[in-house]
């Protein structure tokens, strides 16, 4: 005999989701992490292990490398790619641990608020680096 | 309580195919905690290295004495906690894609794991030396 069911269906199917932002981010994480393993592990190997590592690094030695467009290039794309890669891998995290609504909403705020600051600051300082910038007391 | 509850709490908490739960407390849930452990603290890092680079925009100076800290033997212990750290992050981030994108990628997860753990000894072996070597010697060396 055949179940009596209320309600076999719910009436309408709920939206599967609110557009694509979860599979783009998704995708993003992958695509950037790719690209991240040579541009942050080349600057790990170069800044921290190669000739002296962080001995030999000074005002002279960053003036040295951004005077070429090669490796002004090489931080700005650094710099978007490993905080929005690491914004949005916190983002995550806070979905995952933040119990109230409210926490979640304050700690995604504070993460939103330093993402740009930290943004606008790095990328502020490769576009006006001027090396000959006077020595203060 | 319940039969159900009684029930639950009989499964091991140790991760076998054999109990059912294929994934609690195998190695690659350990993997997964050390990716995020590894990302939240390289994520907190960059957060201090670029307000730390920025100073090359105040003065030579002001970025020459921030530099020095990074030269001393406590944070250069760290620079190489903080290279291992990103060195497994990205390890395993390249396992994650061979297990999303490679066919073979989910059969062969925990050999891959294996690997990416032998990958990292190999590399961090002579990393840390070469890290580490100025700082050791100007310490115990005596000059």
């Amino acid at each position: 005999m055949a179940l009596a069911l209320d309600k076999p269906r719910a009436p309408r199917r709920p939206a599967a989701r609110r557009g694509n932002f979860e599979l783009v981010s998704w995708v993003f994480m992958r695509v950037s992490g790719l690209a991240l393993i040579v541009l942050v592990l080349g600057h790990l190997l170069i800044m921290n292990i190669l000739d002296g590592g962080v001995h030999r690094i000074n005002f002279a030695f960053v003036a040295g490398r951004w005077s070429s467009p090669f490796w002004q290039v090489w931080d700005l794309l650094m710099l978007w790619l490993a905080e929005i890669h690491g914004g949005n891998g916190l983002r995550t995290v806070i979905n995952d641990y933040a119990r109230k609504d409210s926490t979640r909403f304050w700690l995604k705020i504070m993460l939103y608020v330093s993402m740009v600051l930290i943004l606008f600051l790095g990328t502020y300082v490769i576009f006006t680096f001027d090396a000959t910038i006077p020595t203060t007391h | 309580m319940s039969d159900s509850a009684i029930a639950t709490e009989q499964v091991s908490p140790r991760g076998s195919r054999r109990t059912g739960t294929l994934y609690r407390g195998d190695p690659g849930m350990w993997s997964w905690v050390a990716h995020r452990i590894t990302g939240v603290l390289t994520f907190f890092f960059l957060f201090a290295h670029v307000l730390d680079t920025a100073l090359v925009r105040v003065s030579p100076n002001a970025y020459d004495e921030i530099i020095e800290t990074y030269k001393t033997p406590v944070v250069n212990l760290l620079e190489v906690g903080l290279v291992g750290a990103v060195l497994y992050h990205a390890l395993n981030g390249l396992r994650v894609l061979l297990v999303d994108f490679w066919k073979h990628g989910p059969r062969l997860q925990k050999p891959m794991l294996w690997t990416i753990l032998g990958i990292w000894v190999v590399v961090m072996a002579p990393g840390a030396y070469f890290m580490m070597e100025r700082t050791v010697r100007e310490m115990f060396g005596g000059n």
